[in-house]
């Protein structure tokens, strides 16, 4: 799509006749004229690309040789508009993020829908272009995709499912099992966005500010990293969903290594630090959509700052820890005051305490 | 937003930590009575950074921890009915009853929410008029003046859909049965700051005269407990006894009078069975005759259901400061976070589950 076409595409309003059916019927889903007229007016249309212009089962795409990394990626997250993106430009984003977790560079995307009867077809189209500038952001393109409709009352309003191929370069080899003592742990920004800003929209909770989600594309700037440090680059991941504490705890374990951070080093914004204070929340455990951590050689750790903090999404990134052969398998903080403590897993999701 | 980074300073603790250790001669054991004391203790690794001579004991003052488990069986058969929106705090949701938690409720399709504040209940009352709305009134008496201005509000809007399952409880009943009993070790106590902040500190008193004990009305920063315990200490030390105040940013003698009618109007004390420690005369709040009409135990006639603890758990031992969370054979064992046997390990603010999440290295 050339960016003059797409620009005009996304000023339209909903292209699905809105005067028809202003919102998704069971029809939609059904396989027959409804459905059409929402693939290739909606999808077809704000998703164009060579891949989905072949209107196949699925995408025949040329890929060279190399390895190719593969993920999938679901999201229920209610309500699916938020304070600086949705439910589209998230699931793009989440999918995009761990294929760069594996130091994959994107491919190409797929999106599932699942949309409840009666979802405001406005909405559908804000999230629909959502995710078509999400994904020509991040230069990827979404080329097979499915809609399924379910009955009034089984859904919360629509459920989108992305997922992706990527390459990954010769000499790059990123897993959890890589981490090492003496290895510097840094995270590339202020942590406990994403679950604040939702939180405290779902709970109708005001901090003075408007909390936003940190939804973003990292590959751009893990494929900065990865070009510099190649091979020193030993452990990427984006604390999501359980934080940046339950990330640590999962490549303690993988690795069989410590892992010691330091809780003052965690760069967070007054306000959602303000937030957790309130709810009684740890924001290590808090979800974050566009951050990450990265585990690197000692000796790049400096290198690898400087070019996180060279990124758009990267400008507060901190050294934040260190891969130790103490305590193999436990994450230990040294907190605020100069204590020390086990930072270990959640048993589920965090719940505001009571005094 | 403002912070209180100040109570938070590395060198600052440290310095309290070495005058401490300065301090002490003997072994001193020391009770932290509310669970948010706890939570800080252990959270920002305190416990670790006192003397060898100084014990730290966890006190009762977990307000999920000590709810009797038959009270939390009556708020899941409330919570089971069709009819019923049953609103409570976050930690209360987990707490396994004698068969299901609220969590479990709310999966099997029952309407379970979590809410901030009392008043959100009521104003969902106003918002549902054909459901019956359940407030889930757990806490010491810091929470307790809240859940009075929600019934204010009910009346005065005369909702017949709002109604509460009352479980306050009161801490100076409480430090007075811990201390009468014969097996009690603790020497000096640190109260808790919130909960003074609107009762004052004047009950405290004739405890301190009566049993001849320092009290230490103490803050939940860092900063506050190093310098809480260092000033029990230090009258431990000295041989003096008597009510002092560090949390004094928040606390006065008198406390907050207004909260203080608000409560005498909407609750009067009563006898209240506490989870693994039994029935402590004079320790609970119950609705006056006035508001009974919003009593849920009542509305929906779950008064008799009862229920029995598991046997190997200790939590009345580990609320009264006789065992730690490692001295229970199950700890860690059949007893994990994740498959709780006591409430002590459910709640963040559970001893057991303190020492189990934080703990280990
Ligand atoms: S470890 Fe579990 S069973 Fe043992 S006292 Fe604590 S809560 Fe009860």
């Amino acid at each position: 799509m050339s960016d003059d076409l797409g620009e005009k595409l996304l000023a339209l309003s909903c292209p699905v006749p809105v005067s028809d059916t202003p919102n998704i019927l069971l029809g939609h889903g059904g396989g027959g004229r409804l459905s059409q007229m929402l693939v290739e007016k909606m999808f077809a249309a704000s998703f164009d690309n060579a891949a989905l212009s072949e209107m196949h089962d699925g995408a025949v795409l040329p890929v060279p040789a190399g390895r190719l990394a593969f993920s999938t990626d679901s999201f229920v997250v209610r309500p699916y508009f938020f304070p600086g993106g949705d439910i589209g430009s998230l699931a793009v984003h989440g999918t995009v993020n761990d294929l760069a977790m594996c130091g994959a560079r994107p491919l190409a995307l797929s999106s599932a829908l699942i949309l409840e009867e009666g979802l405001p077809m406005e909405d559908l189209w804000r999230i629909t272009r959502s995710m078509a500038e999400a994904a020509k952001a991040a230069g990827v393109s979404i080329v097979t995709g499915d809609t399924k409709v379910v009955d009034r009352g089984k859904g919360d309003g629509i459920f989108v499912n992305v997922s992706g191929v990527g390459l990954v370069p010769d000499g790059i080899e990123i897993s959890p099992r890589r981490a090492r003592p003496g290895d510097v742990i840094l995270v590339s920004g202020a942590i406990a966005q994403h679950g604040i800003a939702i939180m405290a929209l779902r709970e109708g909770l005001e901090f003075g500010t408007t909390v936003e989600t940190d939804s973003a594309p990292l590959h751009g700037m893990v494929a900065s990293l990865l070009d510099a440090l190649g091979g020193d680059v030993h452990v990427l991941r984006d604390p999501t969903r359980g934080g940046v504490a339950s990330v640590l705890n999962e490549i303690a374990k993988a690795a069989g290594t410590g892992v010691s951070i330091t809780e003052t080093a965690f760069p967070i914004a007054e306000e959602v630090r303000g937030a957790c204070e309130i709810l009684g929340l740890d924001p290590l455990y808090v979800a974050n959509e566009g951050k990450l951590l990265a585990f690197v050689a000692r000796d790049r750790a400096d290198q690898a700052l400087a070019l996180l903090r060279a990124h758009r999404y990267g400008a507060e990134a901190a050294i934040v820890g260190e891969v130790t052969d103490e305590h193999p398998g436990r994450v230990v903080l040294k907190s605020r005051v100069g204590g020390r403590r086990v930072v270990d897993l959640l048993t589920g999701d965090q719940l505001p305490r009571i005094c | 937003m403002k912070f209180v980074d100040e109570y938070r300073s590395e060198a600052d603790v440290r310095k309290v930590a070495d005058s401490i250790r300065a301090l002490v001669t003997r072994p001193w054991t020391l009770m932290e009575i509310c669970g948010g004391q706890t939570h800080t203790l252990i959270k920002y690794g305190l416990d670790r950074m006192l003397p060898d001579l100084v014990t730290l004991v966890h006190g009762p003052g977990c307000p999920v921890c000590v709810t009797p488990l038959e009270l939390i069986d009556r708020a899941v058969a409330i919570a089971r009915r069709p009819e019923v929106t049953f609103a409570s705090f976050g930690d209360m949701l987990r707490v396994p009853g004698s068969e299901l938690d609220l969590l479990s409720v709310k999966a099997r399709g029952g309407d379970v929410r979590m809410l901030y504040s009392p008043l959100d209940a009521v104003r969902l009352a106003q918002k549902l008029p054909e459901r019956q709305v359940v407030f889930f009134a757990v806490g010491f008496e810091t929470t307790a003046p809240a859940i009075a201005g929600a019934l204010l509000e009910a009346e005065r809007l005369d909702l017949p859909n709002f109604s509460v399952l009352v479980s306050h409880v009161l801490v100076p009943p409480a430090m007075e049965a811990l201390l009468s009993s014969p097996a009690c070790l603790v020497k000096g106590f640190l109260a808790a700051g919130h909960v003074c902040t609107v009762m004052g500190t004047h009950e405290y008193d004739p405890i301190a005269e009566r049993y001849r004990i320092p009290i230490v009305v103490t803050g939940f920063e860092p900063l506050d407990l190093m310098v809480g315990i260092r000033m029990t200490l230090a009258a431990l030390e000295e041989g003096r006894h008597g009510v002092e105040i560090q949390y004094s940013r928040c606390v006065t003698p008198g406390g907050n009078l207004p909260a203080q009618k608000l409560l005498s109007e909407v609750f009067e004390t009563c006898d209240r069975p506490w989870r693994g420690i039994g029935v402590i005369p004079k320790s609970g709040y119950a609705l006056t005759p006035r508001f009974l009409r919003f009593d849920a135990a009542k509305r929906f006639d779950v008064e008799t259901v009862t229920a029995e603890e598991p046997a190997v758990c200790i939590a009345g031992s580990i609320l009264q400061g006789l065992a730690k969370p490692r001295d229970c054979a199950a700890f860690g064992r059949e007893c994990r976070p994740e498959k709780p046997l006591g409430a002590p390990m459910v709640s963040s603010e559970g001893a057991c589950a303190a020492y189990y999440s934080y703990g280990r290295e």
